[in-house]
């Protein structure tokens, strides 16, 4: 069962997949982001961990070309970002499935609006419809599943387009723990054995920890980074070892003591 | 767990006792009955139609009014009527501005309601109108309708317009207003195009409340031609209930106005009908007729 997680050592200048440069966003009068910088490395792994209501989510749908921000750029794959493309799928926290629709035709949304075939998309959605745990669910419609399950379509959904960059919103939240700690895994390997980019928000520290090769602390609203935590040394680990090794409870306990001065 | 009841009904109903625990398949008046149960919906329906149609005949035995026949003359009324084909011909009059009215409301009333929803400015050009429309009495306006258009079909698919499109283009532009802005969102993050968008998800998400404003509209729309034929020139149905009134043949009169009912309820069906075809995800959860 042990699958070895070495990586080949990171190259010299880190290729960067997708880059905010100064970035503000105001709704009204509400500030979410402030002048915000980051920048994702291509083939990583980068979690957004911030107080709820900081702008996580803003900062990913401006990342999908689907809010423009105040002030700023995006660029992806060193074009700058003008609207939604092809190199991105999106992971919506509140799942944004078609109630009418089954699993099936769900899942294969994403292919349907790229104008692949029927039999073909459906061919790919069902691999994923079984890569995420829903084999036997293809016809059901998403009010007779679970929020876990429902959250799992979406996943899917955004896995069968074959995007490079994925942007995950709080993707495992309604997921039980078993399943959580299943996905988190398979998260490690797609991330392994495939040159995507993922931009992962999550509100736990150990998730962040566990699947990170890097994690952005944002500050609360208006939100900028405020500190780059890299845990390298877990992403040579087993995966079974990872929560056992030093490095990832010195981690987790490094980031509580920072955010826990926004709580306070 | 259901496994276990399961095996205690079957048990139980071996030995010829009856189950223990409660079957889940029992009929409105707890009898055990898997064809009831199948049909419930059929035979709820059956069921209230039998207490109305009682509760008529009763009404029209005590009587309640010397012009209120009982649901049996009512409907041998009916009989004659249709057996010598008077009411098919009064429904060959009636149902030319009703299925014409009904016809422009759906499409023209969907479209400007799809369009009102979709743009700003189409909202604040047309809203009014409708909104004004839905409230205007409509008695008032027959006389001035009859002034432009002369008592013919025009003015009657006129009203029958007038009752019918408001609610649905008010019902159409709410729904498509009302979209998830997730749904949208999503599609284009999966690089909908506008037309996509349209069609794949506002539609879709918005028909549940616009066949209900479908509805709404047609049966309207029904009243909108029954007033036509009373208040413009007494033809076809209208006609059948006005002349039956001014000769005291109740029967007659209730009989017509029956029957307009039932054709209203059947049309309600066929919409429904065609909203499932259309939209089978829209299965779930709806009351209907
Ligand atoms: N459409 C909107 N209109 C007005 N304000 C908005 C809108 N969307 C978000 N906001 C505000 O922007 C701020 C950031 O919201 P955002 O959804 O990005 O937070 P988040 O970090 O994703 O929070 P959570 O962890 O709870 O999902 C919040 O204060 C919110 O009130
Ligand atoms: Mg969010």
């Amino acid at each position: 069962m042990a699958m070895p997680q070495t990586k080949p050592a990171p190259v010299a200048t880190t290729d960067i997949a997708v880059s905010a440069r100064s970035v503000s966003k105001t709704y009204g009068e509400t500030e979410a982001l402030r002048d915000m910088t980051i920048e994702f490395p291509r083939g990583q792994l980068t979690s957004l961990l911030g107080p709820s209501g900081c702008g996580k989510t803003t900062l990913l749908k401006i990342i999908a070309g689907l809010l423009e921000p105040n002030s700023g750029t995006i660029e992806v794959n060193g074009k700058p970002v003008t609207g939604p493309g092809e190199d991105r799928a999106f992971v919506f926290q509140d799942f944004a499935l078609l109630p009418w629709a089954s699993v099936m035709r769900n899942v294969a949304f994403g292919l349907e609006l790229r104008g692949v075939a029927k039999s073909e998309r459906e061919a790919i959605a069902a691999k994923y419809i079984a890569d995420v745990g829903l084999k036997g669910f293809e016809k059901s419609f998403p009010h007779e599943l679970s929020g876990g399950m429902r959250q799992r379509v979406g996943l899917a959904r955004a896995l069968s387009v074959n995007a490079d960059v994925l942007l995950m919103d709080e993707p495992f939240s309604a997921v039980d723990e078993q399943t959580r700690r299943k996905f988190q895994e398979d998260l490690l390997s797609l991330v392994q054995n495939e040159n995507k980019t993922f931009i992962f928000v999550t509100h736990s520290i150990e998730e962040a920890v566990y699947v990170s090769d890097q994690i952005a602390l944002l500050l609360p609203r208006p939100s900028r980074v405020s500190e780059i935590i890299r845990p390298s040394g877990l992403r040579m680990k087993d995966v079974d070892n990872i929560r056992r090794d030093p490095e990832y409870l010195d981690t987790v306990d490094r980031i509580w003591a920072l955010l826990r001065s926004y709580v306070e | 767990m259901t496994d276990q009841s399961q095996r205690t009904l079957a048990t139980a109903a071996s030995q010829g006792r009856p189950p223990l625990t409660k079957p889940a398949r029992r009929d409105f008046f707890g009898r055990l009955t898997p064809a009831l149960v199948k049909h419930r919906p059929l035979v709820l329906k059956l069921v209230s139609a039998a207490v109305v149609f009682g509760a008529w005949e009763i009404a029209g035995r005590i009587p309640v009014s010397y012009a209120f026949p009982t649901f049996i003359e009512s409907m041998a009324a009916l009989w004659s009527m249709t057996v010598d084909g008077s009411l098919f011909v009064a429904y060959g009059e009636t149902l030319k501005p009703l299925v014409v009215g009904i016809l422009i409301s759906t499409f023209i009333g969907v479209a400007v309601g799809m369009w009102i929803g979709l743009a700003k400015w189409a909202d604040w050009l047309f809203s009014p109108i409708f909104i004004v429309m839905q409230a205007a009495p409509l008695a008032a306006l027959i006389p001035l309708l009859v002034m432009i258009y002369g008592i013919g079909l025009t003015s009657k698919v006129f009203v029958v317009c007038i009752m019918a499109m408001p609610v649905i283009v008010l019902n159409t532009a709410g729904a498509v207003r009302n979209t998830p802005s997730s749904f949208i969102e999503m599609g284009q993050s999966f690089l909908a195009s506008r037309a996509e968008v349209i069609g794949k998800i506002i539609l879709p998400a918005a028909s549940p409340v616009i066949f209900s404003g479908l509805r709404l509209g047609v049966s309207a729309g029904f009243i909108g031609a029954i007033l036509a034929e009373l208040k413009i020139t007494p033809t076809g149905v209208g006609d059948i209930i006005s002349y039956s009134r001014s000769v005291a043949d109740y029967a007659s009169m209730y009989a017509a106005i029956f029957s307009i009912i039932v054709l209203a309820v059947v049309f309600l069906n066929l919409l429904e009908r065609i909203e499932l075809t259309l939209f089978e995800g829209n299965a779930r959860g709806y009351a209907s007729d």
